[in-house]
């Protein structure tokens, strides 16, 4: 870490009065957007009564899918390897058409059954309760280390402003915490409204006021250029991508686009939804966040400009803010950053334990639970995760964190078929579509694990050798192997999904 | 109509064909603008297609 950032006071009472301000919210959130419906019921707690339309759902979603995590990283990514660190752009931007060819589709089938999660859904197409714990599992083992990001995001943040130990780590997701048991879904769709005016307010001044400050953008890639010339050539960096970066830069695109919506937090907005429409117009309306992202991307360079030397990459946002802001707008900043933890951690607890409530508890523990009942385990199971993630982030080194994620894009893509497939054809059947998943979860696991755990992959095709996306080449063999099953399988006619 | 949601894959996925630093506008190199602005450019054929298919109308 930057070590010893002093004790900025004027930043510090900014930033907790902020802080103040969404604790209150959070807890009147359970009375806002509230019907006459019953509200110990799943569908009011983990879904907010699916009753969001499309600006809740436009400031939900885009509160929920820029992650703090992303406001800290890209620009770190940015300004220690330039071009590569921006594949964030092409990703972001190539989700929204998948989101709207694939999400109301799947919006009206959970909807006209009562569907709660991914699991439920494939549960209802192909009555697998294999596959179904496959999907569930899998959802909750790639959102534990993802809701661990979001407080090193709040970490780098809390030591920005100067104070030590982990005692405001602590305190900042107890509230969280409690806030999110007894309000559900409602508090972080109310919070992320002023989470995300605060990081446009926040992003739109920087990318204004910095480059005017440091001589204009001409100025910005000049001067990381000139940085980036000086770099060893591995690992590459540069303004624009060296060759091998090609494949490398398409394919972490396109995998983490196919990934981006099967994760339980961003399918929990889409599932919240008021209407199918609803998500198509926020497919069109949410690339305003990815043009943000595109600028916050740039602090990365701007960094450079400003001759910032942060402690690590991670470091670069704070201290740019710190040495280029004054006291009281950087702690405005550091509010919108800590702030923009909350809203994904909270949606990422809430989707898990609707996971772990629906095609968990109920599917083995305890078919007979009752609407009360499943709210009820839903909202221990939000208190459980949260608390694990918090002692992840305390007893576990960061590097776990950041690798088990990586691993999780990875296995959170392979739900991907299974999930999908059924709501366009009635060709695939369960068992193909689980051994398929088996396939690309280990073996996508097992080929990064000897890599050491990096994301990218060489293989030689005819004397050519490309270099890949781990997690796209795993779904590709996902593919490969559930339709060479399902031809075997058709011919036994064994395990045909249910009509819809 | 469906086709015009492909155009971005093909627009941002066929990496040689943008990575150069030149031609440059407002100083952003054109790896950077072009990409920056192929989000308007998604958002409005979704747009199209969202209207042509007649979802404009619906709630």
């Amino acid at each position: 870490m930057t070590g010893a950032a002093e004790l900025d006071w004027t930043a510090l009472s900014v930033c907790i009065g902020f802080f103040a301000l969404v604790t209150i919210m959070g807890f009147a959130a359970s009375r806002w957007q509230k019907g006459t419906a019953d509200h110990a019921h799943l569908d009011e707690w983990g879904l907010g009564g699916r009753n969001f339309g499309t600006w809740i759902t436009w400031f939900l979603v885009g509160g929920d899918f820029y992650t703090a995590y992303t406001v800290i990283a890209v620009p770190a990514q940015v300004f220690a390897i330039g071009a590569q660190g921006f594949f964030a752009l092409p990703y972001t931007i190539v989700v929204y058409p998948i989101v709207f060819a694939i999400m109301p589709r799947l919006w009206t089938f959970a909807q006209a059954h009562g569907h709660v999660t991914a699991a439920d859904v494939v549960y209802g197409r192909y009555g697998s309760r294999g596959l179904e714990l496959a999907v569930a599992a899998t959802g909750l083992l790639a959102t534990m280390p993802y809701i661990a990001l979001q407080l090193v995001g709040m970490e780098v943040v809390i030591k920005a402003l100067g104070l030590t130990g982990e005692l405001p780590l602590i305190a900042a997701f107890a509230i969280l915490a409690l806030y999110t048991y007894s309000a559900g879904l409602r508090a972080p769709a109310l919070i992320a409204f002023v989470k995300d005016i605060m990081i446009y307010i926040v992003v739109i001044t920087a990318v204004a006021f910095i480059p005017y400050k440091l001589g204009g953008y001409s100025a910005v890639f000049d001067a990381a250029g000139k940085a980036f010339a000086l770099k060893p050539p591995t690992p590459p960096s540069g303004l624009v991508l060296q060759a091998s970066q090609y494949w490398p830069y398409a394919t972490l695109a396109l995998g983490s686009a196919l990934a981006a919506f099967m994760y339980p937090h961003t399918l929990t907005g889409i599932f919240a939804s008021k209407s199918a429409n609803t998500i198509r117009k926020n497919a069109i309306l949410l690339p305003a966040y990815t043009l943000l992202l595109g600028l916050i991307a740039l602090l990365g360079y701007m960094a450079h400009a400003a001759g910032i030397k942060p402690a690590t990459p991670n470091d670069t946002v704070p201290a740019l803010f710190r040495t280029l802001f004054p006291s009281w707008f950087a702690g405005f900043a550091f509010a919108a950053i800590a702030i923009g933890a909350l809203v994904p951690a909270a949606v990422m607890s809430i989707g898990a334990a609707n996971l772990f409530t629906r095609n968990i508890w109920k599917a083995y523990v305890n078919p007979a639970v009752t609407h009360a009942g499943e709210a009820q385990v839903a909202k221990l199971t939000s208190l459980a995760v949260k608390g694990g993630a918090l002692l992840f982030i305390l007893f576990a080194p960061m590097q776990y964190a950041l690798d088990l994620q990586l691993l999780g894009g990875l296995w959170i893509l392979q739900t991907f078929p299974a999930v999908v497939f059924g709501l366009f054809f009635n060709w695939f059947r369960a068992p193909a579509l689980l051994l398929g998943w088996a396939v690309g979860f280990l073996g996508g696991s097992y080929i990064a694990y000897m890599d050491g755990l990096k994301p990218l992959h060489t293989v030689v095709v005819g004397g050519a050798s490309y270099t890949v996306y781990v997690g796209l080449l795993a779904v590709l063999a996902n593919v490969l192997v559930a339709a060479v099953a399902n031809l075997a399988l058709r011919s036994t006619g064994a395990g045909a999904p249910r009509t819809a | 109509m469906w086709v015009l949601l492909l155009l971005p894959f093909l627009g941002l996925l066929w990496v040689p064909f943008y990575n150069s630093a030149s031609p440059s506008l407002f100083g952003f190199p054109f790896f950077y603008w072009y990409q920056l602005a192929w989000v308007p450019i998604t958002a409005i054929l979704t747009w199209i297609v969202y209207r042509s298919a007649g979802h404009g109308d619906e709630p």
